[in-house]
């Protein structure tokens, strides 16, 4: 495969803030990569680096090998989706779509043709003549989309495209999203703070944290080999401890050792240990190698999620036998359970459920949030 | 956004209520808007003595005068239509000049910052308060032929240039007068529109160039159509810039009414004043009637 598109040392300042810094990142054609972390890390920004609507204070964009740095928007082989798809109001659908084609003054025969062609990848047909506001918001994403492909850009950028649909319209679009990009075969760089879509919809994943970038891997990588406390917090649920390695493929969890399949440590190395909570399994007490009170009891319809307290530290785990609260539990680890990762500016600040409260969806579309806020 | 439903009765409620609380406040509009429009209607088609007549309407249509051609010949023209056409055109000039300076600065102001903006707005404004009378005399010491251009000008050493008197002189003092109320209108449609939708346009390979020409403009249309009446208007009927600057040598269409007021002729000044409005009206009611279709055959 090669590579389309390389970010060499890119950082970004606004004033005090340091939206991107010294983020490094290959992008290979053919790829549905995912940007992935929480509001205001930089997604944003690096996208619109890529697009040509901001200018890296440092580094190189190289684009098919040529470094772009300074080639403006127009020119460049790149469409975007804007996060609130940003359609001309005064254009239907139809000309909307055929904006890009327009630009480059192709006989009105193609036009027509591409249009409708692209009109029938997006399911519109027959929504030529209808005006922009005429159309629901899945709708006007469809039209963002295909007037970004009409082009044929070699990339497309998608700015968190989903995040203002409900959730069923947002799983539809998921699917369709991902069948468009096998389809064209076009490089899609994709801009999400929604974990669960990252995971089930790219190739690549790039983990981002304040304008850094934390991992990046194939979205089973990710979640099997999280590299940081904040990976591992960030992409589903972890139990995040503190351990040490007393020597490689073994690892002290509250003073006991649990066999593990990680190596490589200064002997007595403190780490921190992530323990995903459909890893744990729940025995008997006198079974088991730690125990712990169940604290609270939920019903999650599938499985059942409690809260144990174990020694002072609170444990989420996944389970499907029902189990009463102010139970005491014994709780075993397979080796493959355990995942050891090196400590971290990020260790200590997430992993424990003592505080646990359903964590609410992040908005990151300011005008959405603002419309969650009034209510 | 994000408003419960349910609230919809309450709006309504609100509006009604918004109403009632509007109730004195149109008596007082009709009062000192339609009444005043009724008398110069009353006195148009009414003679000296108040009865109905249509004379000072057709007096309008075909008084004529004679003037001397440059080729010593005699010919008749008919008065006030030669003096509304010539306000026509002055005021057509005075509006093209307005809007072609005033888009730029509109579209500048609109997209710079809050601070920058609201200088630049109260930059604009000033004028506004000076009493007109005071600015058209300012006019005079800048254009005359020993004015502050021609002394500038002789100062670099270039030969001097008559203004005063010209129609140039005319148009500038309108243009002066009348700018700002390109420039708002013009601004207000501006300061609205989305940012994204420009960076959509070069995102899809719109140079520069083509971002103004197939967004910009055709989103600010309705700014323009506005900025076209609030200046066409008032610089048609307007009078003593052109006495003053045009040192009376274009009698324009308000000056005939204002001579006509001051002569006592009341009703023949209301009847030119009445065409007017009507011609006006037939003016913009086209206008509005071609942006309609544009716009309907877009959408
Ligand atoms: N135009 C700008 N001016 C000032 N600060 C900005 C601007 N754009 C982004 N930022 C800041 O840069 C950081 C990253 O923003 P952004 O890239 O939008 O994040 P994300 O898309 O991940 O939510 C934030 O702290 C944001 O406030
Ligand atoms: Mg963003």
């Amino acid at each position: 495969m090669d590579k389309i598109i390389e970010l060499k040392g890119i950082t970004k300042s606004f004033g005090e803030t340091r939206a991107i810094d010294d983020v490094s990142l290959d992008v290979y054609d053919n790829e549905f990569l995912t940007l992935l972390g929480p509001s205001g890390c930089g997604k944003t920004t690096l996208l619109r680096i890529i697009g040509g609507f901001e200018k890296p204070d440092e580094g190189d964009v190289i684009f098919m090998g040529r470094r772009i740095n300074d080639v403006p928007a127009y020119k460049r082989n790149v469409n975007t989706v804007f996060q609130r798809y940003a359609l001309f109001p005064h254009l239907n659908i139809f000309e909307n779509i055929a904006f890009p084609l327009r630009e480059k003054k192709l006989p009105e025969s193609e036009i027509r043709e591409r249009v409708d062609e692209m009109l029938g990848m997006v399911v519109l047909r027959g929504f030529e003549k209808r005006s922009v506001s005429s159309l629901s918001g899945g709708q006007q994403q469809r039209v963002a989309i295909a007037r970004a492909l009409i082009a044929q850009p070699r990339v497309l950028l998608l700015d968190e495209p989903l995040a203002a649909l409900d959730l069923k319209l947002r799983k539809d679009m998921q699917g369709e999203l991902k069948r468009i990009q096998k389809a064209t075969g076009i490089t899609f760089i994709f801009v999400t703070h929604d974990q669960e879509e990252a995971l089930s919809m790219s190739d690549t994943v790039v983990v981002m944290s304040s304008g850094q970038i934390q991992q990046i891997g194939r979205p089973i990588d990710i979640y099997n080999e999280p590299k940081n406390a904040f990976v591992a917090d960030f992409i589903g649920e972890s139990n995040i401890i503190d351990g040490r390695m007393p020597k490689d493929f073994v690892c002290t969890i509250n003073g006991r050792d649990f066999e593990c399949l990680d190596g490589g440590f200064a002997p007595g190395e403190a780490v921190d240990v992530v323990i995903r909570p459909e890893d744990v399994d729940i025995v008997d007490p006198a079974a088991g190698q730690l125990t712990g009170v169940v604290s609270s009891v939920t019903f999650m319809g599938v499985h059942y999620e409690i809260i144990v307290d174990v020694a002072g530290f609170m444990w989420m785990i996944q389970t499907t036998d029902y189990v009463a609260e102010g139970q005491t539990i014994g709780i075993c680890l397979e080796p493959d359970a355990i995942h050891v990762m090196k400590k971290s500016e990020f260790s200590g600040m997430f992993g424990d459920y003592s505080c646990f409260s359903d964590e609410y969806e992040e908005i990151s579309d300011p005008e959405l949030a603002a419309a969650a806020e009034e209510e | 956004m994000g408003r419960p439903r349910g609230d919809n009765a309450m709006e309504k409620n609100l509006i009604r209520a918004d109403r009632t609380a509007l109730a004195p406040y149109t008596a007082w509009a009709a009062l000192f808007i339609v009444v005043p429009l009724a008398f110069v209607a009353y006195y148009a088609f009414t003679d000296a003595s108040f009865n109905f007549t249509f004379e000072n309407i057709s007096r309008f249509f075909t008084a004529t005068t004679q003037t001397a051609s440059e080729d010593g010949s005699v010919r008749e023209i008919r008065t006030y239509i030669v003096i509304f056409m010539r306000s026509l055109k002055l005021a057509a000039i005075s509006t093209a000049v307005c809007l072609v300076m005033g888009y730029p600065i509109a579209y500048i102001m609109a997209r710079s910052d809050a601070r920058v903006q609201k200088t630049l707005m109260t930059v604009i404004m000033i004028p506004m308060w000076m009493n007109f009378l005071i600015r058209t005399y300012a006019w005079i010491t800048i254009l005359q032929d020993t004015g502050l251009i021609n002394r500038l000008l002789s100062a670099v050493g270039l030969s001097p240039v008559h203004i005063i008197g010209t129609q140039t002189a005319v148009v500038v003092g309108m243009v002066y007068d009348y700018l700002p109320y390109m420039i708002l209108p013009l601004y207000s449609v501006m300061a609205k529109m989305d940012v994204k939708l420009l960076e959509a346009a070069q995102d899809l390979g719109c140079s520069g160039l083509g971002v103004l020409r197939r967004v910009i403009w055709p989103l600010s249309v309705p700014g323009v159509i506005n900025g076209i009446t609030m200046v066409l208007i008032p610089s048609i009927s307007t009078f003593y810039i052109s006495q003053k600057l045009g040192d009376g040598k274009f009698f324009l269409i308000g000056d005939a009414i204002e001579g006509q007021y001051t002569a006592n002729n009341l009703h023949f000044a209301a009847a030119i004043a009445f065409i007017l409005m009507i011609l006006l009206l037939i003016c913009m009611g086209v206008m509005r009637w071609l942006t309609d279709k544009k716009r309907g055959g877009l959408a």
